[in-house]
């Protein structure tokens, strides 16, 4: 997942960049996997390494590469790079090593072959809420892609 | 050696798949197995769909090469093998080397979990039905590497064609899939479940094939997921990607020899995982025909006699047609051969009427029987239907199974819920 990740944001190539990305998805769902979760990462699966970045890819291969392919890459922006990236990491470890509370003191004894039932219960009984909103957002989203698309309305 | 031996026979007696039971070695025989019949399946598709769409179209197909042009896939095989390798000038080396692995890679992966039996698969997940939907629309990521690492405007457009028809179809197939394993939480006993031999027992269980079950919904989402799963795989009449006529071939126009024979191999495989999908989920997977209408022992002894029946029913047509070859000195060879063929088919057949081996095969014929009898629907589809275009394609996609796919789970679920709550509570 690391290598995919750090492909992603050195291959100068934009195609070798979203595949990398689709590699790191995949060790995402293997994550997913051995926290018990067969049916999350079998949707992530389909709905991120099958369908989102397919769409990406499209765009990707629909415009032209040359032109970003001989670009010269830059950093020149290090310093303030490294300063964030150093905060994050101090956040993590500080979470890490003071904030031991929130992690579960053993592995947790889920069993998984109900992790469907759960997902399911969960979404459509305590979830429903913001189940439904999150529906209605992606209509929205749709109707302005199309709206955006059209070329008459 | 003892423990090794052990190992290998803890597992005999067992009533579960090798995954599920933890046994590496009967795992690994399992999947070899599957490669190997897969591979004679792909070799068998290539020369059966030669010869039927000859014999639709009133001719006669390959028939020079062995008797009957039997010795045809093997001699595609060997020319693809011996082929120059090309290139393309500027295309992207790393990506044209992947852009087949990948494919075959997801068309292969699929079959881990297709139950050829009650305990007869590699493993059984109970995320399966979402495992094989998720794996096999990996494969588009391949064919959209394969058209733009090739560097060329008709591969290009031809795979973008492709997938942008693939990822279509797959949401009209997520739908009539949902809705079948909607089904599958109606048992007397039990839950429902994503599992692909939970599904055939859900069957089983209810005591009717999913495909007759609320008609017509049982029917229509087994339509939709018919048409979705030939659009799926960009075969007639969905194939305009791949055909001669329009994009020379589509996305693995400038991929030759072997690396064109792994696409091939990897269409036709999905071909064969997606019909055992429609099989599993609709047509009963391994069940053999009417197990609740007529059952009893008799006609368990009936419907396990065919499997041997259909393979010395072949032999006796081998017989037949080398009986009709013509006597001249030329064709001797291929008598002999039609006839040693029609012998190695006799004797297998023969061999499957013996009781031991009657009783574990079953299974296993009556699953492979359904999915032949759809990769017959397929070369029938392209002997006869005219080619879509793509508009028209895309309209139908969205614009027809979509809704349909929608109104079938809704009425599903409501006729279930009714069923759940008022008919028999």
């Amino acid at each position: 997942m690391l290598l995919g990740g750090v492909l992603v944001i050195t291959r100068k190539n934009p195609v070798h960049s979203a595949l990398a990305l689709i590699v790191t998805l995949l060790a995402q769902a293997s994550i997913y996997l051995m926290l018990y979760a067969p049916f999350v990462a079998g949707v992530q699966i389909i709905l991120y390494a099958g369908g989102i970045m397919v769409l990406f890819l499209f765009v990707i291969m629909l415009v032209s590469i040359d032109r970003s392919v001989r670009e010269r890459q830059f950093n020149s922006q290090w310093v303030v790079g490294m300063i964030a990236a150093t905060a994050l990491g101090g956040l993590l470890i500080a979470v890490y090593t003071k904030g031991t509370s929130i992690f579960p003191d053993r592995a947790l004894s889920i069993v998984e072959g109900d992790n469907t039932q759960q997902v399911a219960t969960m979404l459509y009984g305590q979830y429903m809420f913001a189940f439904e909103i999150a529906s209605l957002l992606l209509l929205v989203a749709i109707i302005g892609a199309v709206v955006m698309a059209k070329k008459r309305i | 050696m003892a423990p090794i031996i052990q190992y290998i026979e803890s597992y005999l007696g067992s009533n579960q798949t090798p995954g599920g039971a933890g046994n590496m070695f009967w795992a690994l025989v399992y999947i070899l197995l599957v490669f190997v019949g897969l591979s004679v399946a792909v070799i068998a598709m290539n020369w059966l769909e030669r010869k039927i769409l000859a014999h639709m179209q009133v001719r006669l197909g390959p028939m020079r090469v062995g008797p009957h042009g039997l010795l045809q896939p093997i001699a595609d095989a060997l020319k693809l093998l011996l082929k120059e390798d090309i290139m393309p000038a500027e295309a992207d080396a790393a990506l044209f080397w992947v852009a087949p692995f990948v494919v075959v890679l997801a068309a292969f992966t699929v079959f881990v979990v297709v139950p050829f039996g009650p305990t007869h698969a590699i493993t059984d997940m109970n995320i399966g039905i979402l495992f094989m939907l998720g794996v096999s629309s990996l494969s588009v990521l391949g064919i959209v590497m394969a058209g733009w690492a090739s560097n060329s405007h008709y591969p290009l457009i031809g795979a973008l064609r492709s997938s942008a028809q693939m990822v279509s179809y797959e949401v009209a197939m997520g739908l009539a899939v949902v809705s079948a394993v909607l089904m599958t939480s109606l048992n007397p006993t039990g839950t429902g479940t994503l599992s692909m031999i939970g599904i055939v027992q859900a069957q089983l269980a209810q005591g009717e094939w999913f495909i007759f079950k609320f008609f017509p919904l049982g029917l229509t989402a087994f339509f939709i997921f018919a048409v979705a799963m030939v659009a799926e795989t960009n075969r007639a009449p969905f194939d305009l990607a791949e055909a001669e006529s329009e994009l020379t071939a589509g996305f693995h126009t400038e991929y030759s020899g072997f690396r064109w024979s792994l696409f091939f191999l990897a269409e036709y495989s999905a071909m064969i995982a997606v019909s055992s999908i429609a099989v599993t989920l609709w047509l009963g997977g391994w069940l053999r025909p009417f197990p609740n209408l007529l059952d009893g022992s008799t006609w368990d002894l009936v419907f396990s006699l065919f499997p041997g029946a259909a393979f010395i029913f072949l032999a006796a047509m081998c017989f037949f047609n080398a009986a009709r070859m013509p006597k001249h000195p030329f064709f001797r060879i291929q008598t002999i051969g039609l006839a040693g063929f029609g012998a190695v088919l006799g004797l297998i057949g023969l061999v499957l009427l013996i009781p031991g081996v009657r009783v574990r095969v079953q299974d296993i014929f009556w699953f492979a029987a359904k999915v032949a009898a759809f990769m017959y629907l397929y070369i029938w589809y392209r002997g006869t239907f005219p080619r879509y275009r793509f508009d028209q394609l895309m309209k139908m996609g969205w614009k027809v199974l979509l809704p349909l796919g929608l109104a079938v789970l809704i009425l599903t679920a409501s006729v279930a819920l009714l069923q759940e709550k008022i008919w028999h509570p």
